[in-house]
């Protein structure tokens, strides 16, 4: 009898490596990639597993860094339950090939920020559910003037900078991105402050011209928060925070794009994906309303009909949020764009692990990384199953 | 010395590989008691690495109970590097096939102590009761494996301090940076490929046609090394149309009126009854 090596071999399959989508069998241990090569000839051992995968693609799982609930939760409403409603949406997110995530808390009240943040813990992934990578904080510090569907009396001004973000938030330990306005009294020197905390800013909400939004990367901010919605339209004398994408500052500028067919136009999508192809992040932004059956919905403070998959505040046809998941925004990207499928599966997983800097570790299949990944048909772009370190956590059971 | 004259290379690749899987198969390999393969790198052995590993997808052959020694590596490459020999033997066919790990051998080029390294392969080698098939390719220059022009024939596995002309024609797989190639080989002695049971050596292209020729038209000469395998016993050289160019008529023809004979050592004739062909 052989001993164990613990190892895993998926074989007949393609991966997503270095950007190219090879054939290529992909080793696993202990939650981690391997290299096959080191354990053949150093370590002299063979997998005790091997999983033939019928010639799916293999990608790193997705992560998704706004997503503002699902499945009927709203992480910025249900304070009573919080817990409850996290693990809910990070299961089903599964489904939906996300292993990693940014619970997203929209602009709301002291009380809540109190109630909820430190119930929102970051935490490994598993069979319950994709890891949580830590809160993505959109508002209150945004501009009145391009608030969206954040509610005006609980939006603030950083004047004193950290201390204020301090004061608004609590305790900042669950916190990874923070979506503020640049052009705010107290915005520069926040940003400074909680990137020096190793806390992502994200710009958004804003008017800011694009002079603001340079000094703000200057000042640390590596993210544009869904790119083109909530903040000025690009204009030729002074572009904007659009404009961060051909700017000449040397830092990559990140950008969160919904690409559900709806929130941004086809073209807008190719002038931003064209001008600065690196920095594109697909994200879901997707509200209570993902996932939920054809119906009425009483979710938070809103009354809200789902009808072909579609929200709309009951009676009337505006569209509360998005309801897509990550893995149709991928598809729709790729049709979109007519990109390569490399691209578009790379915007859901490598480009938001470098806008976090954890790409150390998440969003490519690279040895010693964390074996988070999909199976997926790359022909319908579909999820057959999701595995989180090296373990599988979701099976679609339709062919 | 049998000469196997083939179309093209590819059918090379084929017969080679067939050859393998007839010597393979014939020998009955079990646990206790290994098929001992000797094996190159290079561009000439792809085609048949490729149809090898056709014939285990096809459960026709299994590597389980062969062991494989490596003819050479470069001193000081990484292992992982692209051109090193265990990067190319571990992607172009250990890592598609069942060999154990532990029976896959490849010389050492970073070992500490490269003497020690080339004499424990040869240990290795003595170990495994010697090598059953020792398959190899050969350069323009007529070397076989990193014995170049001038080696010693009875040469057993040792360090090779390259040739400036190994290392200008090596220096395309380098970025054509001849500063990048390396300098140092650990490579099998002609001798060690010598005491193989039996010799099979791949020759396709034009460019290698002079070195055929020297190969069995001429004396054994230690300035093309391959030559040395007119002494061995049971050695048969395959090449394809183009490598026979520098050939004489005569060579070719005899060789070829023997190709009904040749194609029985593929079709399943046992080892013993082959050695009374020529």
């Amino acid at each position: 009898m052989k001993p164990k090596s613990g190892l895993t071999r998926f074989h007949n399959c393609f991966i997503l490596r270095d950007s190219k989508i090879i054939k290529e069998d992909l080793w696993i241990r202990d939650g981690k990639i391997e290299n096959p090569e080191q354990v053949f000839y150093v370590e002299q051992l063979q997998a005790d597993v091997t999983v033939n995968c019928e010639g799916l693609l293999i990608a790193p799982g997705f992560i998704d860094i706004q997503i503002n609930g699902g499945w009927g939760v709203d992480f910025s409403y249900d304070s009573e339950n919080v817990k409850e409603g996290v693990r809910k949406v990070s299961k089903e997110l599964l489904s939906h090939g996300v292993t990693s995530f940014c619970p997203t808390m929209v602009t709301s009240d002291l009380e809540k920020y109190r109630k909820i943040l430190p119930l929102i813990k970051k935490s490994d992934g598993g069979e319950h559910g994709a890891t949580v990578l830590g809160v993505h904080l959109e508002g209150p510090f945004i501009n009145m003037a391009k608030k969206g569907a954040h509610m005006e009396e609980y939006i603030k001004t950083p004047n004193e900078g950290l201390k204020t973000v301090e004061e608004v938030y609590g305790s900042l330990d669950n916190v990874v991105i923070i979506t503020l306005a640049p052009e705010l009294p107290g915005a520069y020197e926040a940003i400074k402050d909680l990137t020096q905390m190793g806390i992502k800013v994200a710009l958004g909400h804003s008017t800011a011209s694009l002079a603001e939004g340079e000094k703000a990367v200057e000042c640390g901010a590596n993210l544009i928060t869904h790119l083109f919605n909530a903040m000025l339209p690009f204009h030729h004398r002074d572009p904007g925070l659009v404009g961060l994408l051909a700017s000449t500052t040397k830092q990559q500028v990140f950008y969160g794009i919904i690409s559900d067919g709806i929130h941004t136009h086809p073209s807008a999508l190719r002038i931003a994906s064209r001008t600065n192809p690196e920095g594109l992040v697909l994200v879901s932004d997707a509200v209570a309303a993902q996932g939920l059956a054809d119906g009425n919905y009483r979710i938070g403070p809103q009354l809200v009909t789902v009808e072909g998959g579609r929200a709309y505040v009951t009676g009337t046809k505006v569209l509360c949020g998005s309801t897509t998941g990550l893995d149709e925004c991928v598809a729709t990207l790729k049709r979109s764009l007519d990109c390569s499928l490399e691209y578009a599966l790379e915007a859901a997983s490598l480009h938001p692990a470098r806008a976090l800097g954890i790409d150390d570790r998440k969003g490519k299949l690279n040895f010693g990384y964390d074996a988070d990944f999909v199976m997926l048909d790359p022909e319908q772009i579909k999820i057959k199953s999701s595995w989180i370190a090296g373990e599988c956590v979701y099976k679609c059971d339709k062919n | 010395m049998r000469l196997i004259i083939l179309e093209d290379a590819s059918v090379v690749a084929d017969w080679a590989a067939r050859f393998v899987l007839q010597r393979i198969t014939q020998f009955a390999p079990g646990p206790g008691r290994h098929f001992v393969l000797g094996l190159p790198t290079g561009g000439t052995p792809l085609g048949m690495y490729r149809r090898l590993i056709d014939f285990y997808k096809e459960g026709r052959i299994s590597f389980k109970y062969v062991t494989t020694f490596n003819m050479d590596e470069y001193v000081g490459l990484p292992r992982d590097h692209p051109e090193s020999y265990h990067y190319y033997m571990w992607n172009e066919f250990f890592k598609h096939v069942d060999i154990e790990p532990s029976n896959a051998h490849v010389l050492d080029g970073n070992a500490p102590d490269l003497v020690a390294e080339c004499k424990r392969f040869e240990d290795l080698i003595a170990a495994a009761g010697g090598v059953h098939l020792f398959i190899g390719g050969i350069g323009p220059d007529g070397h076989i494996a990193f014995n170049e022009p001038g080696s010693s024939l009875v040469s057993r596995t040792r360090v090779k301090t390259l040739a400036y002309d190994t290392l200008e024609a090596n220096k395309r797989f380098f970025g054509n940076d001849i500063s990048k190639v390396p300098r140092q080989a650990l490579t099998v002695g002609v001798g060690t490929v010598m005491d193989a049971k039996e010799v099979m050596i791949l020759i396709t292209g034009a460019h290698k046609s002079l070195a055929l020729a020297k190969a069995v038209e001429e004396g054994v000469n230690h300035m093309w090394t391959v030559s040395a395998f007119q002494q061995h016993a049971q050695a048969l050289f395959v090449c394809d149309e183009d490598a026979t160019l520098e050939l004489r008529v005569k060579t070719v023809k005899y060789f070829k009126a023997l190709s009904e004979e040749h194609q029985r050592m593929i079709a399943g004739v046992p080892v013993h009854e082959q050695r009374v062909l020529h």
